[in-house]
Order: C-alpha cells, then structure tokens, then sequence
C-alpha cells in the first residue's frame, strides 16, 4: 500500500481572544512580546489530518513554520503529538512579510521536502485572512483543497470532502495536493506522554531564506505589495440608550413604542 | 503594470447558474469607487451555460460583462478558475478587483493575487478612494484603493492599501455593503456591453474532479431578516434558547447567536453572528444574554434599533444598543412575549 509523506505549515499566533488594550505598534505590526503565544487552532486540526493519513497509510508527518525563535514551542508541541520533524524557517529577511512573502517562503521550503500531501490551517486567529494556504498551493501548482472536512487516501489520488458554503462538496484531487483544514475536521489528539519526555527540550531544526532558495526581494517588506497605512482601536463610544424598567409596565410601554413607530407589526 | 484608466471588476460569482446577493452588494460599492475615478464598472463572469446572467448584473450596476464561457467552468475548481481569470487580468488590466468573502472568493482570490503577485486585503468592510503617502520612502500615491478591515480578532481595525503591484485586490464581507436599486440603474444607465474572453484552458492540466455537490437548504435566512433575536452565553444552556426561538416566532423574526452561544453548542454555526459570522442589519435586533465582545458588535451594531437585554449594566452590548433592559432574560423575554401577543 502507498504511504505518504506529509508536510503541515503551522503558526504561532498571538492568542487574540485575549487582548483587551492596544498591542500594537506605531509602524502598524503587532507587538506579540505583549500577549501570550498559542497553536493556531485551525493549524492543530490539519496536524492532526497528517497525523491521521500516517495512522492509516503510513508515512511521514514533517512539520514547518516561519517566525521567531520563540515559535519551536509549538514544534515541540507537535512533536509530542506524533509529528516525525520539525522545522523552523527564521530569518530577519522574513520580518514584516504579508501573505504573499510568507506563503513564498513557506512554499520554498514545503517544496524541499518533497510531499505528496500539505496540510494547512484555513486561518490564523491572528490575520483572519484565508489567503496563505491557497497562495502556497499555487506556488507548488499542484491540486489545492480548502475547507476541508473528510479526507480518504486512494493510490495517487486523496478523495476530499469540503465545506462550500453553500453546502458539501466530494472532491477527487490528484497528488501532491494542498488542503486547508476547518476546525470540522477534528481536534488534534493530546501529547503522548512518552514523546513529551522524549522531545520537551529538543531543538528543531533552523533553516534560513537562503537555505531553501528564496530570492531577497520575494522576502519580507520588499516581497510585500501591501501596507499598512492606518490601524485603529476600535472604540465603542458609550452610546446614550434608554432605560427600559424590566417590569409589565417598562416592557409594555416598549413594545407599544416600537409598533407605533412600525419597527414591529 | 499600473492602469489608472484600467475597469472596477467585480467578479460575479455563481453556483448552478444563479447568482447569489454577494455580485449586486459588490457592484453597489464598485459604482461608487469607479464613480470617484472615472473609470467602468467591469463584472467577471465565469461558468457554462451562463450568458442569461449578464442582463440582471447590468440592473446591479456593471457597464461591462467580461464573460468566460466554458465547460470547463461549470463547477468552481480553484485550478480552472484561477487561471482563467489570472489571463483575463493580464488581458484587460484592470485597476481594482474585488471578490465577495465567500468560500469561492475565498478560495479563488488569494490564488489569483498569488499567480499576479500582487497584494490582496481579505474580508474587508469597507472599500474608498484616497491617496496614500508612502512613510518610509515619502512617496505619494494619488487614487488609491483603501481597504479596511478588522484585524486582530476585531480589536483593531486596519486600512491597507496596495500601491505598487496593480491590481489592487480585496475580498468583501457578506453583506456589508448595499447593493443598488435596479429600477433606479435601469433609468439612469445604457444597456451594458457583453466581452467574451477564451478560458485559455487548452493543454492545461486540472487535477481535482468533483464528484458530487450536495446543497444545503438554507434553513437560516439571517441575512434577510428584518428581526433577529440573538443569543449570547447569557443564555446559559441550548434549552433556553427555546424562549429566543418563541421571541423571534411571536415577531416573525430570525434567532441568531453569538460566537460564544455557537462554542458552547447553545445553537448552530450557521446562526453565528460577529466577525467570523454573519454580517447583520435587521430593523430590530434583540440582543439577549450577550456580552457585547468587538468582534460580535462588528457583525451587528449597524441594526436600525438595538435592544439590549443583560443582567449586567456594565456589558459593552448596553454601547450599541437603543434601549436597554438590565434585567434576567428568563423573566423578561416572556414579558415581551406576552405584550407583543396582547397588542399586536
């Protein structure tokens, strides 16, 4: 039977349900030193998708991801969880790269691990934006599967099941193919207690931009066509709103307001 | 290369040969922004079988249909549509392309902003015309495409813009923005014109098949109602919701959830309101139970009238809202249940 060998891109993101004051910097980027760093959860959900392909198929699950030092947390967290490698690609070349320049980089080095299957979270909690999956998909040119839900393996081919908005759709790509992972396809499995003695301290492997090709000017703020040209807090002016007692009378009276002025039939 | 007399595009997406609302929301902002330049308004449509569809985007604001016709195109594939429309934008050049945030924008967008290699803004609220100075270089940039979005789990909200590398991309919140009165294109502009384009697509190898589709009847109409009753964690469990479904029947309205209600299984992901759900602007919404995050209120605080029920005076909802009642929605809502029964 064929087995297969996976690449997952992860990312450690600023844990943005928590921010309550103003993490940013003047030029616009986010001050992360200021917030705890976490897993991006839609990128546990495609570990896991690799993990699961290696469970049943055989293979390899080889893990990567672009940022600062501090980002070999989460490798070793997917260490823990079963994956076999783990890479970080850091470079100051890197700093200040939109999705353009970080989905180069990242297809830089997904394509030096030669895989037939990559998997993605569909988005970061930090950007929201969707855009970095399919932007290294057709960097690799090969079949490219957001929204994915079901995955089963068939020869050279993976049948997909994805969420199309409007509904499901039952896909047949043929490898090597790029998948984004919801938070629907299943959460990641806990650590194995065996691989977390085995890999607390263990030191990924560190690659920078030129180790796997990249050109300087696809990199970082110079391989960037987008700016950041004003952030603002968002700042709820204390709206003045109208008391309404929550008695018979307060609720009667409410009601009585919104049908004469016709909001309510 | 910069084409400051290049088309607005809007592309015009359809599934099963209808359009969906997401092309006319986009043309109502892509007349406004191609108003303030000077330039056409330029609608993308792709499938098989799907010319009928130019006249109803010409009554939603398009001067012009760039139509790709192939059956090749009859299913959305990423690898089809993509390069289908990566050649049309070398062919026509044009200075903005906006895409509605849906899964096929969603999917389609950031590949094509990928293959150009040019910038792209995804889910933006808002789209306008401005000049932009560059702050390191001191560079100035007249007319240029300012887009804003929340960033930052909402917290922050955020203008990019794209200067250089032409087109200027972005993908657009479900309703967000208005589309336009079709009457009112109808008097105003002439008949549009219909430009078909090859698909470009011989010899070019599409390596996913789909093999089946199943549509889900939309069962939530969120987006089309004009009263929501929304539910928060406040609700406190999925059987309480029921008083919201009673609310929202005795009103004839939807019943809509925060993402809290959605994570704690109070009721389904497709009722999410806020920034990672729906967009609403109903003409009432009752807020019940909701804490009032950022990224909830930016999905909602444009609703006409506001009610906010809480227990807590201090919850963030009680900014937004028009009327506030702080109190436990288990006694309230039954109150409002029985008033509107009796005077109704």
């Amino acid at each position: 039977m064929k087995s297969y060998n996976c690449v997952v891109c992860v990312k450690q993101v600023p844990d943005t349900k928590k921010v309550t004051g103003d993490a940013m910097k003047a030029d616009g980027t986010i001050n992360r030193a200021a917030l705890p760093a976490i897993f991006n959860p839609e990128d546990k959900c495609a570990l896991e998708a690799a993990l699961r392909v290696k469970e049943t198929y055989g293979g390899t699950v080889t893990v990567v991801t672009m940022g600062l030092p501090a980002a070999k947390a989460i490798l070793r967290e997917a260490l823990m969880c079963g994956a076999d490698r783990a890479v970080l690609v850091t470079d100051r070349k890197a700093a200040g790269s939109d999705t353009l320049a970080t989905s180069y980089i990242l297809s830089q080095a997904v394509k030096s691990f030669k895989p037939d299957l990559v998997f993605c979270g569909r988005q970061a909690i930090d950007g929201d934006t969707a855009q970095t999956g399919p932007q290294i998909g057709e960097k690799l040119d090969c079949a490219v599967v957001t929204y994915l839900e079901k995955l089963e393996m068939d020869g050279d081919t993976a049948v997909a099941t994805r969420d199309i908005g409007t509904g499901v759709e039952t896909c047949r790509a043929t490898l090597p193919a790029l998948f984004t992972v919801t938070e629907r396809f299943g959460e990641l499995r806990p650590f194995e207690m065996r691989r977390v003695m085995e890999f607390k301290n263990a030191e990924p492997e560190t690659l920078d931009c030129a180790a796997i090709g990249c050109e300087d000017g696809r990199c970082g703020f110079a391989g960037s066509p987008t700016s950041v040209n004003k952030i603002e807090s968002v700042v709820l002016a204390g709206g003045e709103f109208k008391e309404v007692p929550a008695t018979d009378e307060g609720i009667g009276g409410l009601v009585a307001e919104l049908i004469k002025d016709h909001t309510i039939g | 290369m910069k084409n400051v007399q290049g088309e607005v595009w809007v592309f015009a997406e359809q599934e099963d040969g209808r359009l969906s609302d997401v092309p006319f929301e986009l043309l109502g902002k892509a007349r406004e922004l191609a108003g303030k330049l000077g330039v056409k308004v330029g609608a993308v449509l792709m499938g098989s079988g799907v010319e009928a569809l130019a006249k109803p985007l010409f009554e939603g604001g398009a001067d012009v249909v760039h139509l790709i016709d192939d059956p090749a195109l009859k299913v959305y594939r990423n690898k089809a549509y993509r390069h289908a429309m990566v050649e049309l934008v070398k062919e026509v050049n044009p200075q903005i392309a906006i895409f509605g945030a849906t899964h096929m924008g969603r999917d389609l967008a950031p590949s094509v902003a990928s293959a150009l290699r040019c910038g792209l803004t995804a889910d933006c609220t808002d789209l306008q015309i401005g000049d932009y100075t560059d702050k390191k270089t001191g560079e100035e940039f007249k007319n240029v495409l300012m887009q804003i979005r929340p960033a930052f789990g909402g917290n922050i909200i955020a203008t990019i813009v794209n200067a250089r590398n032409w087109p200027q991309m972005a993908t657009v919140r479900e309703g967000v923005m208005k589309p336009l009165d079709k009457e009112e294109v109808r008097s105003k502009k002439e008949e549009g014109e219909v430009v078909r384009h090859s698909a470009h697509l011989e010899g070019v190898e599409i390596p996913v098949e789909v093999l089946e589709i199943v549509r889900k009847a939309s069962t939530v109409n969120l987006k089309g109602a004009r009263i929501i009753v929304c539910g928060g964690a406040g609700v406190g469990s999925k059987e309480n919701f029921k008083l919201l479904h009673d609310l929202a029947a005795a009103l004839g309205g939807a019943v809509g959830g925060s993402r809290a209600a959605v994570d704690l299984g109070y009721c389904e992901h497709e009722r999410q309101i806020g920034q990672t759900g729906v967009t609403v602007r109903p003409a009432l919404m009752i807020s019940c139970g909701v804490s009032g995050a950022v990224q909830h209120l930016a999905g909602m605080q444009d609703s006409a009238k506001i009610i906010a029920i809480n227990t807590d005076k201090d919850a963030p909802i009680f900014k937004v809202a028009h009327y506030g009642i702080v109190g436990d929605l288990n006694v309230v809502i039954p109150k409002l249940i029985k008033a509107i029964k009796t005077k109704g």
